[in-house]
């Protein structure tokens, strides 16, 4: 299929930016969208022309690498994937896509498509973990049974793959579900419960100091989130935000 | 002369013994003492957060925007340990010896012993990081199996057992950040180690986003850098994996062992057209409860690929599973080398199911079946009919494997809980890396390699599961103690400076590479030398090997070297963001590996584990090992140039296993 892709290009962080315009033909609909996207780069490469740079890496929908804004929504059209993950067979013949960067005051754009979401690895850093030394001498992993619903409970938080969808897509570009996810990834399970009052300040603290906006309800977060992570996550991370700041601790 | 400084003793008591002799640092010297580590996957991060935790300074390099995208996210099925909480007769014994005989009996026995010792303290302390593996009804711990043995020692977190043990570690990472001991250098890649007075003292890194070339100066540099399947341009590996940090390694004069050892892993969604950028695994799970199968009948084969036969209509009688018929003991859960050749065969003799002819059945029919029934006994269901049991079996399959469906049918299009899914076999893993002795230390002191970036554990194939077992054990519980040992001579050393000569000429020399690119009239894309690199490989040093074709391979990939080095356009500049650089730099080491590899699998007349060469099979086409004259490590030296690499030999001594020809028949 022929289509035309308008592509956000912006050289660098202080650079405005503009909106292009690029024809490519003979897409299969076999492909993902980043091959998609790598035909029209070699292209451009052969003509001598600056390709689109755009953030990828595992290509099968785990690592949050890849993030594009395609038609007004994060990861593109489909549900519960990836932009590496979205086959052009979504798309038809004669289509016009429009393809942006994540915008958020929190995520500023390093280049064209790719930009700095380092500030969710500050707001782990601030209290996302579990303090116990790596030495292996804790107990017996089976010491302490953990009901299977909270264990899977758990797990379903714990598959946030950091990529910045919620973010993106949210009209506060608040980082709610990201943060609620890992908070409640630990306060599911025993092991994180002797933090678990700090951790939700420290990581709501932190939150806030990087600029993400906040949250009022509107649940696109878990409408584009390709792994499916629940606002309930919120709501936990919320009563736990409460808890804690009544205690005062 | 390589010495692998394997301690001495009992085997089971070598570790322990190790521990308990080498030296120490105390914590006042360790806070002057600094340690870079490069790559932050399983090992790259459990190690640094274990150094930083001890008291060292640490700065951990990723290429990635996060510590937390490295490609052992990317892991699927699990991680294995000897816990035996299945009561199925699981040892750290059996765990050593089913990895040795995994991998074709080409591995140094005291380090897999190490491995299968400290397993089960993977698994502890993963779990006290908050690490949500999967858990029975009782709420303990749920195990799988895997190809290769025959007890359920995997540990798993549904298809994403990476990705969690990943985020376990990454935080371990972030609490050692947050602490400042460790600084992190995200979107920077190393492009040189440093070698100082025959130390290695630091590397030469580039920030990625400025184009800045860096340099850093410590007492000691680990390598945890990953695997160098993209050399075959078409792997599961992530798009950015990359040989280049090992390779520079080599470079220096640590010595590349085994590099032909190949993991060709068996269940991988088949290539659909030319425009493929990577491939992507199903994983080996899957082979617990599916049955892999071709039609029996060519006919059958011919019009299934024609599309006129749907294979739900074709009957029992008229398939064959062939794994179970060849290998009835291990059936569907022969190792990866096996079954990956099994599927070869059977397509090359005309009985592959898609359109390219490159393709075998995963049926999960059966086993909805199977689970269907059981449910239905649980919920006391009297004759459920056949639709009832296949919906109870399909919500089974769903919770146990849904995620990996789910992913088959994004990519396909195909319906996997309607008809079988179509695999083949594709690059995932690579089991050669840079040599390294007992403390996991290459041939350069100082300089320390770990997880799938060394050769040590996995011999000549690895078995499932293993790799993130290793990758944490090297990071969590090897690492900690060895390089103490070897930074216990530096406590009086002082920070290392970067003022050296042998810094500023390793960063002329990066940053002369990098302007020859530049500058460089060429018209050609990075990627189009990569893709044909990739097929001279899959071509000749893929699943089966020759004489012959291993030859022509050298010659077409110095020729294309030689072509690529004329012929390739990188544009923009330096001093920006500009991946296309960052791509020409991994490929032209990935076109001086290539080569290096075919040397290797010219020079190892045998077939053992993946390394299938041709000459030597059984009359049943199993692999024909040599143990007279290869039961070596084959570790080579830079010389220059990948056909004149030296060869030195770690002879391979085995005291506590016997060695045989592998069956899993």
């Amino acid at each position: 299929m022929n289509l035309t892709l308008k592509v956000w290009r912006q050289n660098g962080p202080e650079d405005k930016g503009r909106m292009e315009t690029y024809p490519v033909s003979d897409i299969s609909e076999h492909m993902s969208f980043l091959e998609m996207m790598d035909v029209l780069n070699d292209q451009l490469v052969r003509d001598g022309k600056d390709p689109i740079a755009f953030d990828h890496d595992c290509r099968e929908g785990i690592c949050g690498m890849c993030s594009m804004f395609i038609n007004g929504e994060a990861h593109g059209p489909g549900r519960g994937v990836t932009t590496c993950q979205l086959h052009m067979r979504s798309f038809k013949d004669g289509d016009t896509i429009y393809i942006e960067p994540w915008r958020a005051q929190a995520f500023p754009v390093i280049k064209d498509l790719v930009v700095d979401r380092s500030a969710f690895d500050r707001v782990i850093q601030a209290g996302g973990y579990v303090s116990v030394n790596t030495s292996g001498n804790t107990i017996d992993a089976n010491t302490i049974p953990i009901p299977k619903a909270d264990a899977d409970e758990a797990f379903n938080a714990a598959t946030c793959i950091g990529c910045g969808a919620c973010v993106a897509t949210c009209k506060n570009a608040s980082a709610m579900l990201f943060v609620s996810a890992k908070v409640s990834q630990l306060a599911l399970l025993p092991q994180g419960q002797p933090e678990r009052e700090l951790r939700v300040k420290r990581m709501v603290e932190q939150m806030d100091k990087e600029g993400f906006g906040n949250c009022t309800n509107t649940g696109a977060c878990e409408v584009e989130c390709p792994k499916g992570i629940s606002l309930t996550n919120i709501a936990r991370m919320n009563r736990d935000y409460l808890t804690a700041s009544l205690k005062g601790e | 002369m390589l010495n692998s400084k394997v301690p001495q003793g009992p085997l089971a008591e070598k570790w322990t013994n190790h521990k308990n002799s080498i030296r120490l640092v105390n914590p006042a010297n360790k806070r002057s003492i600094d340690v870079i580590v490069v790559g932050t996957g399983l090992a790259g991060s459990s190690a640094a957060a274990s150094l930083a935790e001890m008291g060292y300074n640490v700065k951990a390099f990723c290429f990635q925007d996060s510590p937390r995208r490295a490609h052992s996210i990317a892991a699927q099925g699990g991680i294995n340990a000897a816990k035996n909480y299945q009561n199925d007769g699981d040892s750290t014994y059996r765990l050593f010896y089913d990895t040795v005989k995994g991998g074709d009996y080409r591995s140094r026995e005291a380090n897999v012993y190490r491995l299968a010792e400290v397993s089960a303290n993977i698994i502890d302390q993963c779990v006290a990081q908050g690490v949500p593996f999967a858990r029975d009804y009782g709420g303990l711990l749920d195990n799988r199996s895997f190809g290769g043995v025959q007890v359920s020692r995997t540990f798993y977190a549904k298809g994403q057992t990476g990705q969690q043990l990943l985020l376990g570690a990454c935080s371990a990472l972030s609490r050692q950040i947050s602490k400042g001991k460790v600084k992190l250098y995200n979107r920077h890649e190393m492009m040189d180690v440093v070698v100082v007075d025959g130390k290695c003292r630091g590397i030469i890194a580039r920030n990625l986003v400025t184009g800045e070339v860096e340099r850093h100066g410590a007492h000691a540099v680990i390598l945890a850098s990953g695997g160098y399947g993209n050399v075959f341009f078409l792997s599961t590996n992530a798009m950015g994996s990359n040989v280049s940090a090992a390779w520079k390694a080599h470079k220096k004069g640590a010595h590349f062992a085994n590099p032909s050892f190949t993991q060709i892993h068996p269940t991988c969604i088949p290539v659909s057209g030319s425009h493929q950028s990577k491939l992507t695994l199903m994983s080996e799970s899957l082979r617990n409860d599916g049955r892999i199968w071709v039609p029996r009948k060519k006919e059958d084969a011919q019009a299934v690929r024609e599309g006129k036969l749907r294979p739900v209509d074709i009957r029992e009688e008229d398939r064959d599973y062939y794994l179970e018929r060849r290998y009835p003991a291990f059936g569907n859960l022969v190792p990866r080398d096996v079954a990956s050749r099994a599927a070869k065969e059977r397509c090359d003799a005309g009985f592959g199911v898609n359109e390219t002819g490159e393709a075998v059945f995963l049926d999960y029919a059966s086993a909805i079946e199977r689970y269907g029934k059981t449910e239905a006994n649980i919920r006391g269901l009297e004759n459920p009919s056949a639709s009832e049991i296949k919906a109870l079996g399909t919500e089974v399959v769903k919770a146990k494997y849904g995620n990996l469906f789910d992913m088959y049918k994004q990519i396909t299009a195909d319906n996997p809980y309607e008809t079988p899914m179509k695999i083949y076999p594709a690059v995932h893993y690579t089991m050669g890396g840079l040599w390294v002795d007992y403390n996991l230390m290459t041939a350069v002191p100082g300089l320390y390699a770990a997880g799938e970036a060394n050769f040590s554990d996995h011999g000549a194939n690895r078995l499932g599961a293993s790799a993130l077992m290793q990758g944490l054990a090297d990071g969590y519980f090897v690492l900690p103690y060895t390089v103490g040992d070897y930074l216990a001579d530096d406590i009086r050393t002082g920070p290392i400076s970067t003022d050296h000569p042998a810094f500023e000429a390793a960063e002329k020399e990066v940053t002369e590479r990098i302007q020859h690119f530049l500058n460089n009239p060429g018209d050609t894309p990075v990627d189009d030398f990569h893709r044909k690199l990739g097929r001279i490989m899959w071509n000749n040093c893929g699943m089966a090997r020759n004489a012959d074709g291993l030859k022509q391979a050298i010659a077409d990939i110095r020729a294309l070297r030689e072509e690529f080095w004329k012929k390739v356009r990188v544009p923009g500049t330096a001093t920006q963001y500009n991946p296309e650089l960052d791509k020409a730099g991994r490929v032209a080491d990935f076109l001086e590996l290539g080569e290096l590899m075919c040397v290797d699998a010219l020079a190892r007349e045998e077939s053992c584990g993946g390394h299938f060469r041709e000459e030597h099979q059984t009359a049943e086409g199993e692999a024909l090992r040599n143990d007279a004259d290869f039961t070596f490590v084959s570790a080579w030296e830079y010389t220059g140039d990948p056909s004149e690499a030296k060869l030195e030999k770690e002879e391979l001594v085995y005291e506590n296993i016997e060695l045989k020809q592998r069956s899993y028949k």
